[in-house]
């Protein structure tokens, strides 16, 4: 300090700076790209598990509040139904051990699991689903409440067998009870179903802290033995690059469709990790609106099918995870058959098409929701569609608030692309009110008349109507969204096919451990 | 003192009047229902009709306007319109955890600020000085979030030492709290710090040049001692003053570290609320970050006429 401070020349401190900079520069690049080597993974024993998760739920009561993201955590770990759907789509039992359907397929008794309890102690019987069944009509504000209306009543038999008489045969409703809307609660709801859960499934909520993570605690008295695991931990994060962060950190076990399919394929090298792909019932739709020109003109449609290489938009949009399916039914689904032979990649029947209808210079918009995929698919798709002398100009719709308000409820748009998550939606999605103004005059007779069937007519009327949507190309489907998940290679158990909304963790387990711990 | 706190309120009530009124006016002409974003894509036309009865967005706007500002000043937020809980609790949970990254970010800033700011002015004509302003540059020129991923890699996925996100309220887990808090508030801090670092070389070096300082050394006192007894207090008053405006900006800035940490901060909390459309959370998170910095400003202004007894006179 004592030095003069007047003296020295000016001109060797630029330099200094200059070569300042570039040292900190180095140091800073050495610090990201420093090797992997010192990590650990900690967590790999005991029974506590943390999963990230995308979408948190914004309270724990699907009879009051849509979403996915609350039967996704509850359905099967807390909540259990009638009948499950297992991981290969079929329908097995659950909370009913088994079932016998009338001749006409009307009336369906139901024998009830014995020594089921509820979490809180109370024991599970007929009174429940009697109470849970009616609640459904009463109580439920969810519009998904319309699955159970074809349930003319229930009753109680005795008090481990129920009758449900339904208004007409249904075989899609059979399928619904191993949904959200089947959920078993107990006859006597005296908790907050906001707050609090009270199910027959192996784990129970235990803390719930807004905006961070919701806890599950294994429960010892399950009717399927001991839970496999004390603690779930579901920690909701919405930013992948922070899911995948925490997974690299230890922070968390198991990513849970948390993370991009870019990200996936990297965390794919890491050999202290698992990726397991399963399906969901998520198909990205690019969606027409049929009630307007161009695409009130099947030949516009069909051409733009041919348009578009949809492998090439799977493997940009999703890193090539996903599966290319040609209608809005999964693999899964009893009716499925694969239909992506209908509408090749071909841009020279697609330009001869849009020459028959004299679209040879057309200009379409075509509104894009800012969700990743989205916008990395639509890119793709407006060069291919340039390819064949269509003009798509993008416009970026802020998601949800502004694509729902401008597409799917003023219907102002032509052209768009999201993904449809629910389970069995063929039949919402392509009917007449629905966004995309899809004329089902034809379809839903034969829907219906398939839906009151005997199982193989409702299986060959609905590969009818798959056929027939396909072909009219009201909208394509251009893949199958995967359900990526990304563990620790100490996991078993992960039940990776979203068969249904619910995320199941009821087999998750370390595969170090037995019971106890 | 009596008629700051005055001149206070009085500024406080106008600011927040102006800007719960353009909040509120702005967010309903963004594009948008929020019954629709709330309910979902299979909300019935009843259920839509019932939701928003019962959130009263089908009441005039100006009859909206006049129960929110009846709530704000019964210290009542309202209810979120997407999670139907009471916001207050929520909002105030929320800006703790920001206000402690932000704080917290801020001490770091200024510890390390200070003193390097002071050494950068002293010795700027030597290798030290020229090191120190190099590097601020450097750190004036990254944004936070990339701070904040470099931390994230580094500290906590290649080296293990700290968890890469997430939070711990102080009171449940004191330990883990720290654990958490250490990588956001560094975050925050650095970026800052090298901001500050640089406004305090030059006001150092402003005051440098003083002939007050000159003054003291005739009188005998040594450089170093001339500077600490009369210098930096002058150079206090324009470093408290870029402080000031650095802290308001950290409070909406600290968002971009929130999303990075996963810090369930107000920040995040106002931009899923965006997103959401839940109108009633958006317009009183804006008012209570506008209190914080009209707050903020009040006690800068204070500290001017704390460190130089000559502002007293100009001050109201």
């Amino acid at each position: 300090m004592g030095r003069p401070i007047v003296g020295r020349m000016a001109r060797p401190t630029l330099r200094r700076t200059t070569a300042a900079v570039i040292a900190l520069a180095v140091t800073m690049l050495a610090a990201c790209t420093a090797g992997s080597t010192a990590q650990q993974y900690p967590g790999g024993e005991g029974r506590e598990v943390t999963i990230a998760v995308a979408a948190e739920p914004v309270n724990l009561d699907f009879t009051t509040t849509s979403g996915a993201a609350i039967p996704q955590l509850l359905m099967n770990n807390v909540y259990e139904t009638l009948v499950k759907i297992d991981q290969d789509g079929k329908v097995v039992p659950m909370l009913a051990t088994r079932w016998d359907v009338s001749a006409d397929r009307t009336q369906y008794t139901f024998h009830l699991r014995q020594g089921v309890t509820f979490s809180d102690g109370r024991p599970f019987t007929a009174d429940d689903v009697v109470a849970s069944f009616d609640r459904v009509r009463t109580a439920w504000v969810n519009a998904i409440k319309g699955k159970m209306d074809v349930v003319e009543r229930t009753e109680k038999v005795d008090a481990h067998t129920v009758l449900v008489t339904l208004s007409r045969p249904s075989n899609s409703w059979l399928y619904n009870l191993g949904t959200s809307v089947g959920a078993i609660f107990p006859a006597k709801i005296d908790f907050d179903l906001k707050t609090q859960a009270v199910g027959t499934g192996p784990y129970v909520v235990t803390s719930v802290r807004p905006g961070d993570r919701i806890v599950l605690t294994g429960r010892n008295d399950w009717w399927g033995g001991p839970a496999p695991l004390r603690t779930v931990t579901v920690r909701y994060l919405t930013d992948p690059t922070a899911a995948v962060n925490a997974l690299r950190a230890g922070d968390v076990d198991m990513l849970f469709n948390s993370a991009t399919g870019d990200q996936v394929r990297q965390l794919q090298k890491d050999p202290r990790l698992q990726v397991v792909e399963g399906t969901s019932t998520g198909e990205v739709l690019l969606s027409f609106n049929n009630r307007v020109p161009p695409f009130d003109d099947v030949r516009v449609r069909r051409a733009f099918a041919y348009a578009i290489d949809r492998k090439a938009v799977m493997d940009t949009a999703s890193a090539g995870f996903g599966t290319l399916v040609a209608a809005m039914v999964t693999p899964q689904d009893p009716f499925y058959e694969d239909l992506t032979g209908v509408f090749p990649f071909d841009p020279a029947r697609a330009r001869a098409l849009l020459k028959e209808a004299g679209q040879q210079h057309l200009h379409v918009t075509f509104d894009v929701p800012n969700l990743a995929y989205a916008t990395t698919a639509a890119e793709l798709i407006v060069s291919q569609l340039a390819d064949v002398g269509v003009t798509a100009t993008i416009t970026t719709d802020e998601f949800p608030a502004v694509w729902l308000d401008k597409v799917f409820t003023r219907h102002d748009f032509q052209m768009s692309v999201i993904q449809h998550s629910e389970a069995h939606d063929l039949l919402t999605v392509f009917h007449r009110d629905y966004y995309l103004g899809y004329d089902d005059s034809k379809i839903a007779p034969l829907a219906a008349a398939a839906d009151a069937g005997t199982s193989e007519q409702y299986v060959a009327g609905m590969k009818q109507v798959v056929r027939m949507i396909v072909d009219d190309a009201g909208g394509i489907v251009l893949y199958l969204a995967p359900t990526l998940i990304v563990a620790d290679k100490g996991l078993d158990g992960i039940q990776a096919n979203a068969v249904t909304e619910s995320m199941d963790l009821t087999a998750l387990r370390w595969a170090s451990t037995s019971s106890g711990g | 003192m009596k008629r700051q706190v005055g001149w206070l309120a009085g500024q406080l009530v106008a600011t927040l009047a102006l800007a719960s009124a353009l909040v509120f006016v702005v967010l309903r002409v963004l594009p948008g229902d929020s019954a629709v974003v709330a309910l979902g894509v299979n909300a019935t036309p009843q259920a839509l009709a019932q939701w928003r009865a019962q959130h009263g967005t089908d009441r005039p706007l100006i009859a909206q306007y006049g129960s929110w500002m009846g709530g704000l000043l019964r210290g009542d937020f309202g209810t979120s319109f997407v999670t139907g809980r009471a916001l207050t609790p929520l909002i105030l949970d929320r800006v703790q955890v920001t206000l402690i990254i932000v704080g917290l970010g801020m001490l770091l800033a200024l510890v390390v600020a200070v003193p390097l700011g002071t050494l950068a002015a002293v010795t700027h004509r030597s290798a030290w000085g020229t090191v120190i302003a190099g590097a601020s540059q450097v750190g004036v020129a990254i944004p936070n979030f990339l701070v904040g991923v470099l931390l994230v890699s580094l500290v906590a996925v290649h080296l293990g030492w700290l968890p890469a996100g997430g939070w711990t309220p102080p009171a449940t887990n004191p330990a883990d709290f720290w654990r958490h808090v250490i990588l956001p508030s560094v975050a925050l801090g650095t970026v800052q710090a090298a901001i500050i670092t640089r406004y305090v070389r030059s006001a150092v070096l402003e005051v440098m040049r003083e002939d007050f300082l000159r003054t003291a050394r005739a009188a005998g006192r040594t450089r170093a001692g001339a500077l600490v007894r009369h210098g930096l207090r002058n150079a206090g008053v324009p470093v408290v003053t870029v402080v000031g405006v650095q802290l308001a900006a950290m409070l909406i800035g600290a968002v971009v570290v929130e999303r990075v940490f996963v810090v369930p901060g107000l920040g995040s909390l106002l931009v899923d609320a965006v997103q959401q459309r839940d109108l009633q959370a958006v317009q009183s998170i804006v008012v209570v970050l506008v209190a914080l910095v009209v707050v903020i400003n009040f006690v800068v202004d204070l500290l001017y006429t704390v460190l130089d007894p000559r502002l007293r006179v100009v001050a109201r």
